[in-house]
């Protein structure tokens, strides 16, 4: 244990004295945030957006469309979806047309909801039924900050162990480790156990600070977005264990390590919502550690998900760091011959 | 209670097309400094890091105090290897720390500090040490679990004179207190001053082993005469060596032969008389030089 704890300490000296990388790793994400902050807070509304449940190709029957301005129709097939949008501020009205009649819903916390009622009102050929919902808007940022995060986390998990091994193994420190009674298991624990020290301790000081800078969403419970930033950390940081697991070359690393970040950060959702996309992309998408680590946190963030609801998510991470880790470790080397 | 600390039997190991170790064998006794002397790409590197267990054999077996190496071999010597790198960002006396951990009874650090002479940089960044510095802190860590073998493998390689000079005083007082060493080198001077037993390895060979003074003797009866002309040594003696300065014969009555020479008529302008050392006994034995 004492040299578990050794090689721990060594590694965070040297992490924590590599002012460069420090840096990076701590004020990139923040840029990004900031950046994306000023980027949509442009809320100057020149639309209104109605969610319309069904064919909205015939909704002159139902009002007139002509002296209709500044609204735009969006349809949805599910009345579910449509006021999942209007809870979250996405839409400011739902419509849902009957046979003579409409029924509709507005969000009684939207004061763009109350305008598009006015509209919509005054320009009505049938009888209408109102409903309403609540629910606080979820800004872009809202949801755009867990995949931010997440990438960071990836970048750091994946390059700060996959890339360090590869240099160590390259420049003989892991031959210096191997000459010593230390076993590959003990020394690469201490990797991890730095790494994901390093990794909670820079992703929640950052989603602390940008919290209360930006006062983020958070319905659900912080501790379980703790749990799952740190089993995204042990999957990501066992992944790229196994990268580094035999090869000397940083180049090849390198190469190993972009084509895994790269289309990861593409598709795990941390931009846009997958939502939309092809079937196909969303199912090769569930091969990314990330994909679940960030439906889980939105649901948390966003939705109020609990540990029952994100489970799926967090048992999906646990077995992929037990699978990673088990292959790492079978393959690891010490030196590179 | 075996007076021999290891034994080498018969090892073997293949890389691709190249046989880098062909059938080396060789005992080193407790207490004593053994060299493995030859040039770049012998095998000394490949034989030593088999002896430390770094690296696997195809053939042959290596007993630690007669009996074959258990896992418990790890604790029991110290390595200083020809490449390897200390992690960045930590400070000498980190760095024996960090070491330090791994072993169950170390040597206190500052004892490591006195024996390696480590006080005026302990504070620094690994980093930022000289060569010289460099392999005495890599020499500390081969001796922080009080190891009762040290291999060392190339230790003064790319170092300076007096940087040379005093990494020979340290490895001669660790060998005061006891430790056996094997050491790799390339340097036939540094051989003779530190060994009480070499083997010079050859293309993976042993191809002459004992004390440096034994081989000499062995080898070469008398001194070395030198001359820049071959023609005027070869006029009077049969058995002459060119060289790249001229030509040696190996004389067993200087006085005599240097008679000879001047009853030819023969100029003695740039006449060399010298003692014979491990680079003329290499060069004896394989005809090519121990630096090429």
């Amino acid at each position: 244990m004492k040299a578990f704890w050794a090689i721990f300490k060594a590694r965070n000296i040297e992490f924590w004295r590599d002012r460069a990388t420090l840096g990076w790793n701590l004020m990139f994400p923040v840029l990004l945030i900031i950046g994306f902050a000023f980027m949509f807070n442009n809320d100057d509304k020149v639309q209104y957006h109605v969610g319309w449940v069904g064919n909205s190709d015939d909704r002159a029957q139902f009002l007139d469309t002509t002296s209709l301005r500044y609204v735009d129709f969006i349809e949805y097939e599910d009345l579910e979806a449509a006021l999942e949008k209007l809870r979250y501020h996405r839409v400011d009205l739902v419509v849902m047309p009957g046979d003579l009649s409409i029924q509709y819903w507005l969000n009684d916390d939207s004061p763009s909801g109350y305008i598009t009622e006015q509209l919509v009102r005054s320009n009505l050929l049938v009888t209408a039924e109102a409903a309403s919902v609540t629910g606080e808007p979820i800004r872009y940022l809202d949801w755009v900050a867990p995949g931010i995060l997440g990438m960071n986390m990836m970048f750091s998990c994946l390059f700060g162990v996959g890339y360090v091994i590869v240099r160590y193994r390259k420049n003989g420190v892991l031959k210096r480790f191997q000459a010593t009674p230390v076993t590959p298991f003990m020394f690469l624990s201490a990797q991890v156990a730095s790494r994901l020290l390093v990794v909670l301790f820079i992703t929640t000081s950052i989603f602390t600070a940008m919290a209360l800078l930006f006062d983020f969403i958070i319905k659900g419970n912080a501790a379980a977005l703790l749990l799952i930033a740190a089993l995204a950390a042990m999957s990501m940081i066992s992944l790229g264990l196994l990268v580094s697991a035999r090869s000397g070359s940083e180049e090849l690393a390198g190469g190993l390590l972009n084509l895994i970040t790269w289309p990861m950060m593409l598709l795990s959702g941390v931009w846009f919502s997958l939502e939309g996309a092809a079937p196909a992309i969303q199912w090769a998408a569930n091969i990314f550690p990330l994909t679940h680590a960030l439906s889980a946190a939105r649901s948390v963030m966003l939705d109020g998900g609990s540990l029952v609801d994100i489970a799926p998510s967090l048992i999906t991470l646990f077995v992929m760091t037990l699978v990673f880790l088990g292959i790492a470790a079978r393959l690891f080397k010490w030196g590179d011959n | 209670m075996p007076t021999h600390i290891l034994q080498v039997n018969q090892l073997y190991r293949r890389f691709g097309d190249v046989q880098a170790v062909n059938g080396i064998s060789f005992s080193v006794a407790a207490g004593t400094c053994f060299g493995l002397l030859g040039p770049n790409g012998a095998g000394k590197t490949t034989t030593i890091e088999i002896l430390e267990g770094v690296k696997q054999a195809d053939d042959g077996e290596v007993m630690f105090e007669g009996k074959p190496r258990t896992s418990e071999y790890a604790k029991m010597i110290g390595i200083q290897f020809q490449h390897t790198a200390l992690q960045d960002f930590l400070t000498v006396r980190e760095s024996l720390d960090l070491f330090a951990a791994l072993y169950p009874n170390p040597r206190s650090v500052d004892e490591l500090i006195q024996l390696c002479a480590l006080e005026d940089f302990i504070d620094r960044d690994n980093r930022k040490l000289s060569g010289g510095q460099k392999q005495r802190l890599l020499l500390a860590i081969a001796l922080i679990n009080q190891p009762k073998l040290v291999f060392l493998d190339e230790p003064t390689t790319g170092l300076d004179p007096q940087a040379r000079r005093h990494f020979w005083s340290l490895i001669r007082s660790i060998k005061a207190q006891g430790t056996t060493i094997i050491l790799t080198t390339h340097y036939m001077d540094e051989a003779e001053q530190l060994c009480d037993e070499i083997a010079i390895v050859d293309r993976g060979e042993i191809i002459a082993s004992g004390s440096p003074s034994q081989l000499l003797n062995a080898h070469f009866e008398g001194a070395i005469i030198s001359l820049p002309d071959a023609d005027d040594l070869q006029a009077v003696f049969a058995d002459v060596t060119k060289t790249e300065t001229g030509a040696d014969y190996i004389s067993s009555d200087v006085a005599g032969d240097l008679a000879k020479l001047q009853a030819k008529g023969i100029s003695l302008d740039g006449l060399l008389v010298k003692h014979p050392n491990l680079e003329d006994l290499f060069l004896k034995l394989t005809g090519h030089s121990l630096r090429a």
